[in-house]
Order: C-alpha cells, then structure tokens, then sequence
C-alpha cells in the first residue's frame, strides 16, 4: 500500500527520487479518502512550484482537493494520462498515476519528507 | 450554554447496521447517519442503477400519512397540488410554499384513499416542515395526521431492471402499479406499499415495509440482483435527470415558477397559504430563471461558483449573471453539468457562459434538462 523506496508528505503526496527528478502523485490513503477522481487539473510544464506549495487540484464527484508539491523545483513534466483519464489516479496511484515531475532544487528537502513507516503511523 | 449542533446525536435508520457491515462510508445527512457510498463507489453505483437496478435507503426521508373528511382542505392549504383532481391510487409532485411563494420544501403527494393521502418530506427539512405544519394542524379539525417515519422503513429501487425484480418478488403485482401510482402488494412476503415513483430518471419504485421488515427486504432487492447506493450515486443521478435538491436548488429565497416548475404550482386552492404570491407570480415573467448547463471547457462546476457573461474578457463583479446551485461529473454525460440560477435573458437554450471555478474561466453552454434520458 505505501512503497518502501517512496518519500512522504502529510498532505498524502509521494516522491519517488530517479536522479534529481522527483516524481509525484497521491497515496493510495488519499485516492481511497477521495473515492472516484474524475478531474485532474495540474500546471504546465515548466512551471515553477515551491515545497508544500499548491500545484493542481484533484477532483472525485463529491469534492475538490487541493494538491501540494511535496518537494520545490521546476515542474519538468506532467502526467497528461492522469488529467486525460482521471481513473488512473485511483487504478495505480504509484505508477501510471503520477502526477508532476520536478527537477528537484534542494535535496535537503526531502529531509522533511516521511518515509513509509512513520507515514503510515500518521494514518492511524 | 450548550451547543446542540455539536452535541447532535444521528438517527439512523434501521438499515443503518447493514450499510455498515458492507463497508459503506456513512456521513451525516439532514441529522441522520447515512451511507454516502459503499466498497465499490459512487461511478459503479451510477452505472448500476442506469444499467441494471440500484437500491437506496430513503427511510431517513419524513412519512406523513392523513386521514379524515378533511385531510383534502387541509394538505390543500399548505401544499401546491391540485388535491380535488388527484385520483386515489395517484402521486404528485408539488411544493409547500410560504406567504410569498417561497419554496420551504419540495415533497410528494399521494392519495392512498378517498379520505387518505401520505406526504413524503426531505429528510433534511423535516424539523422545519413540520414547524410549518404543526401550528396548521392544531388550528385544524376533522383529521388525523400520524408521523409513520420511524415505524417503517423505506426502500428505493431503482433501473432498468427495477420492475422485472419487483414483480418477480410480487407474483407480477407490482407491474400493474403504473408510473407516478401508489399501490399495494406482497413483496417477498413482506406487506408492502409501493409508489411507482423515484428521483433517478429511472423507472422503479419506492417501496414502504413495516420497519423490522426493512433489513430482509434489502438483503431480499440484494439477492435478486440490486446493488447497493448511496447518497452520493443519487444525488448524481438526480442531476443527470434534471431533478432539483432542496436547499440546493430550491429555498424560500426562490420560487416554483422560477425554478421552472410552475405546472407543479397550483394556487386555485380557496384556502391555500401560497395561493395570492404564486398566483401573483405567475402572471409575469420571472427575473431570473433556473438552467441546466454543461461544462464544453475543462472543469467541473460545484454549488456556489458564480456564473459569468460569456463575452467577459475578466470575469468579474460587474458581469456576474447568475450563480451555479448543483454540479458534479456527470459518468452518464461523461462530462461537467450543473443547474444553477441566471437572469432570465440568459436563460434560452445555447446561450454560453463562464462558470468562474476557483479563479478559472471555464466556458459552458445552458442546455435543455434532463441531461439524461432513459430510452
């Protein structure tokens, strides 16, 4: 349910490192509290987003949710299957659902990040 | 002082235990504790009722039956059907309206006898319709009003396959129950009323059972194929069918004839409380009128988001037209829709607009509802 070689934020994003790009997306506790996501809105590439600042909104029938970077960097990629077909989001939340891809700007960053056991104590 | 919001207790129905051994997700709706969704969500639980049968606790939804000389006068005063013309057997849509012709609730009439009726209120604005009632009923004589909420239970099934389930379950009684008709039946040898009525677009029933019977008719729908709804799946469904929610897009700042039900207004009543405002409102055209739209611009449109004039190069203040009331994702559309209120000139079919989601302009275009129709 919460990868091991993931990083974590309380605001139930993940990281996944692959260099100094940091892939993005929502934890399985998130798409499971959303229910169905029907709606993915995210920035264009190239944009810049600061750690823990809003990037996009993600929408299921009944609700909005505002979705936040869990590191800071330039947005080098976003995941155009997620705003095309939302579903995926709920189907692989870790794989073809991720979200943005930031070229990180601090490595420290992900020094504020959980790993995945201390996450999973913040869901109890 | 204490607060009685925080300190509410929810009423849950007697389905309640169910809903949660099947993993529903129960949320606070109208003081009651209710299923919003179960295990496999809201999208599947569409699709279900729009391709085979859903079923729905509407138990929480407030049951009130009349019975009397002068039950007719006295629903007459404060309802907006027409009482005389409805043939026992029959149900109506209507209103209840207040002095001025604003909507305090939307429910349904039926007539169960010649000298009975059973009303069905919002479970959301019983407390405050029966404020509104109560006072009437102890001015009034020759009729008793019984509230049979709690000692039943209430069960919407409805789709495609709604009937052919009933009516396998009723020795094929049930089929002889005609759209918008009140009847009874056995189903599944539980005495049973059943209102060939719903609020999905779909054919189907709503089916009244003694309450300690509730839980085996569930399972019984279950079995039979039905699956389970929540309030979730059925406030989409409604939307889909151009249907409006009370305190959404009905309220006492508004009225029947602006939210496009007029025909389900009737004012003729000698003694009806509404009678002079609706009559009054009716000779003239409305300011603003209720619209269903869809989104042709990415996003999707919620209760409350203002709506814009379409040639705004920045929406602001000064070209707000109206304001949304209802919108989701539409799986049936397989879009964004809504319903909301604009000032009448924008009303007509085609007309584009700006929904103003969250700072984002997005266009859309008012449509004629239902946005879903079944075939």
């Amino acid at each position: 349910m919460y990868p091991e070689d993931l990083k974590y934020s309380k605001e139930h994003e993940w990281v996944r490192m692959n260099g100094n790009i940091a892939e993005v997306g929502v934890t399985v506790f998130a798409q499971e509290s959303l229910g169905d996501v029907v709606f993915v809105d995210l920035p264009e590439a190239g944009t810049d987003v600061a750690q823990f600042a809003k990037f996009g909104e993600i929408e299921s029938v009944k609700a909005v949710s505002d979705l936040f970077s869990p590191v800071g960097g330039k947005i080098v990629e976003v995941n155009a299957a997620a705003t095309d077909s939302p579903e995926v989001v709920n189907e692989e939340p870790y794989g073809t659902g991720w979200l943005i891809k930031v070229e990180l700007a601090d490595a420290s960053q992900l020094d504020e990040l959980m790993d995945s056991a201390t996450y999973q104590t913040t869901l109890e | 002082m204490s607060d009685e919001s925080q300190d509410q207790i929810l009423k849950k129905t007697v389905l309640h235990s169910t809903h949660v051994e099947s993993n529903a997700k129960m949320v606070p709706f109208g003081g009651w504790d209710m299923p919003v969704q179960y295990a496999d969500g809201i999208i599947a639980e569409i699709n279900a009722v729009r391709n085979v049968a859903g079923i729905f606790d509407v138990s929480h939804m407030g049951r009130l039956e009349f019975e009397g000389e002068n039950a007719e006068s006295f629903l007459s005063s404060f309802l907006s059907a027409n009482l005389p013309a409805l043939k026992i057997g029959r149900g109506k849509y209507n209103f209840i309206c207040n002095e001025d012709g604003g909507i305090i609730d939307d429910a349904m009439i039926y007539r169960t006898g010649d000298q009975s009726y059973l009303l069905v209120i919002n479970a959301g604005n019983a407390d405050i319709d029966m404020e509104w009632i109560n006072p009437l009923v102890e001015k009034s004589t020759g009729f008793t009003m019984k509230i049979v909420t709690n000692e039943t239970a209430m069960i919407a099934i409805q789709g495609p396959k709604a009937v052919e389930i009933i009516d396998a379950l009723s020795n094929g009684e049930a089929s002889g129950i005609r759209r918008f008709r009140i009847g009874s039946a056995m189903v599944a040898g539980i005495s049973a009323t059943l209102a060939r009525t719903g609020y999905t677009g779909e054919d189907g029933f709503e089916i009244i059972v003694p309450a300690d019977q509730g839980e085996k008719l569930w399972n019984v729908l279950r079995e039979a194929g039905a699956v389970e709804a929540g309030l979730g799946a059925r406030d989409v469904l409604r939307l889909e069918a151009g249907l409006p929610l009370n305190g959404n897009d009905l309220s006492t700042e508004t009225n029947p004839f602006e939210a496009g039900f007029g025909r389900f207004a009737y004012f003729e009543a000698p003694n009806s409380i509404a009678g002079a405002a609706l009559k009054r409102i009716s000779a003239t055209e409305t300011a603003r009128a209720l619209v269903g739209f869809k989104m042709t611009g990415r996003g999707i449109p919620r209760a409350g988001l203002n709506i814009h004039e379409s040639n705004s190069s920045n929406i602001d203040e000064s070209n707000v037209i109206g304001m949304v009331t209802s919108g989701t994702h539409s799986p049936t559309v397989d879009g964004g829709i809504g319903m909301g209120y604009v000032e009448q000139k924008y009303s007509a079919t085609g007309t584009k607009i700006i929904i103003d989601v969250r700072g984002r302009s997005v266009e859309a275009e008012i449509v004629d509802m239902p946005f879903y129709k079944r075939s």
